[in-house]
């Protein structure tokens, strides 16, 4: 059965007012019904392809990502702290092919919204009915003075998985006893508000154990930041006079960058030099929705947040990180999230039903120290006001005043969500 | 004999003849809830690692605890946090749907 019989029949029998006790049940038969391509496999994309497949089995999806593997940022942080190796934050896409799901290893390099097709860099064109974009983040390079792309490899964002984490897991090996680690977090908005500081912390668990005159200076853009008072709290308690945060407003915000000796120059005439610089420049939606013509003057995706699909061309769906998605953060839960009702979307506009009203979830766990978590939390709805907004009520981050045995707790449940989302992810 | 069946019986009957089908799952409001809580207690509620699994838990169960964590009668890390972003029909649409699957 293709589509169009099966939203006629949807139709007919929705005059019975039958539809929604038949649909459960409704046998769908067709191989090749409406084409999907998802592009990206990170937690957008690998979700919304596995759940669009989920939803309607007959389904033709196309899931083009470049890696073979996709090694995760969650968890990264724990790569640099020495408890755990890359290898075990690395995922494949064999489920996903087990499930039918067409598997490309390439880069989407150009879309053709009119006629409804993409380009990759093997040269290749794919024809869609509908297009998901989950790119995640690129970088605002030209922020600050002295620093471009390629300096990278000299000074790791580590804001992407994989190498870049390798890269300034290397370094901080291989630095000195008493070294000082510069982390330079970006302002709002930005890829995983609490990392700078679950990262701050675990390498200074990593220092306090192999080099422990060492500290950590993190030169902040911003103010504030997120799970503050708990970070500070655990800071204090566990790795006391290591780290130092520097505000924007008190000298933290960076305006240069000198790559080769190791300094950074802040706005207000500061000078610091580093062993290890860990800059996170200012982000912005991944390159190929920029190409598209995707993105709002921020470099950010406009999408209708009930759908996610894109406000500028029909058709298109943006999940993730590229995505504007009202209150809710960039963080690969989210995008896991979004991927599902993004899905919803879809299958619910392609066979002609009623999509029920979203619900989204996050949940943000920090690690302090192996044995010490925290979290924030949130449950998330639509309308058509407020876009995504936060359930009032709901939510809210660990207590402060809680006991060692409730954030030993939390540091389980932070490894155990890794496994259930890698699962509900890649698996 | 003139007899004619109804059209929505006709293509019901067409519909079962072509071979290799599977049940479309129809989106319900239950499974669009109850989809947000695998990120963490895994696809269908079958949990991989560390966190309480939900899959072959009964409706009662599944309610009971939701409405008690809401409460804070139970205690919970992060339940409670969640379990209030969710009215009482919410709540038992999220049970039947984890305790149908
Ligand atoms: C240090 C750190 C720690 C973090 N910890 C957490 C955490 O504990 N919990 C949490 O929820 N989140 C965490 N995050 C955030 C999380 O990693 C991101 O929010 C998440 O990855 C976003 O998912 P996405 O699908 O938007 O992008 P990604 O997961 O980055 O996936 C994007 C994919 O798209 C591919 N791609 C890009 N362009 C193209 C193209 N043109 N063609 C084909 N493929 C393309 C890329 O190769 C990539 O695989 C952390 C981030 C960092 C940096």
């Amino acid at each position: 059965m293709n589509t169009l019989n099966r939203r006629k029949f949807i139709k007919l029998i929705g005059h019975t007012g039958a539809a929604l006790t038949v649909m459960s049940a409704l046998p769908s038969c067709s191989k090749t019904s409406a084409r999907v391509v998802v592009v990206g496999g990170g937690f957008g994309g690998a979700t919304c392809a596995k759940y669009l497949n989920k939803f309607d089995p007959n389904l033709s999806i196309t899931l083009i990502e470049p890696a073979l593997k996709f090694t995760t940022c969650p968890f990264s942080n724990a790569v640099l702290g020495g408890m755990r190796e890359l290898s075990s934050i690395t995922h494949g896409y064999g489920v996903h092919e087990k499930r039918g799901i067409n598997i490309i290893h390439a880069m989407v390099t150009g879309i053709d919204a009119s006629n409804k097709k993409v380009t990759l860099d093997t040269g290749k064109t794919i024809n869609y009915d509908r297009l998901v974009l989950s790119p995640g983040i690129d970088f605002k390079w030209d922020a600050i003075e002295g620093m471009q792309a390629s300096d990278a490899l000299t000074i790791p964002h580590a804001w992407q998985g994989g190498n870049q984490t390798a890269l300034l897991s290397n370094q901080l090996k291989n630095m000195r006893n008493g070294g000082v680690v510069v982390i330079a977090p970006p302002g709002n908005p930005f890829r995983c508000p609490p990392g700078p500081y679950e990262r701050a912390s675990l390498i200074a668990h990593y220092l306090k154990q192999h080099k422990p005159e060492s500290k950590i200076l993190i030169l902040d853009a911003k103010e504030k930041f997120s799970k503050q008072p708990l970070f500070m709290q655990g800071w204090q308690q566990r790795y006391s006079g290591m780290i130092e945060w520097v505000s924007g407003n008190s000298g933290g915000r960076i305006e240069r960058i000198d790559v080769k000796n190791r300094t950074l120059h802040s706005e207000m005439g500061e000078k610091y030099t580093a062993d290890v610089i860990n800059y996170i420049p200012p982000q912005k939606a991944g390159a190929i929705a920029h190409t598209a013509g995707l993105v709002n003057n921020d470099g950010w995706c406009p999408v209708n947040q009930r759908t996610f699909e894109s406000t500028m061309q029909p058709d298109i769906y943006i999940i993730g990180d590229a995505s504007i998605a009202g209150k809710m953060p960039k963080s690969g839960f989210a995008a896991n999230s979004q991927g599902k009702v993004c899905a919803a979307a879809i299958v619910s506009a392609i066979n002609g039903f009623k999509m029920p009203e979203p619900s989204y979830v996050n949940t943000c766990y920090s690690l302090v120290a192996p044995d010490y978590g925290i979290s924030v939390a949130a449950v998330y709805r639509y309308n058509k006001d407020k876009g995504i907004y936060k359930v009032k009520g709901s939510g809210g981050v660990s207590p402060k005043d809680a006991d060692a045995e409730f954030r030993k707790l939390e540091a389980r449940y932070a490894a155990g969500w890794y496994d259930s989302i890698t699962f509900d992810t890649f698996g | 004999m003139q007899y004619k069946p109804p059209l929505q019986i006709f293509i019901f009957l067409s519909l079962i003849h072509v071979g290799n089908f599977s049940l479309a799952a129809g989106i319900t409001a239950g499974a669009m809830l109850s989809n947000s809580c695998s990120a963490c207690h895994g696809t269908d509620g079958k949990s991989p690692g560390a966190i309480p699994g939900i899959y072959g838990k009964s409706a009662d169960f599944i309610s009971q605890a939701l409405t008690d964590f809401r409460n804070g009668s139970r205690k919970s890390t992060v339940m409670g946090r969640h379990a209030k972003g969710y009215t009482d029909e919410e709540i038992k649409l999220i049970a039947d749907y984890f305790s149908s699957l």
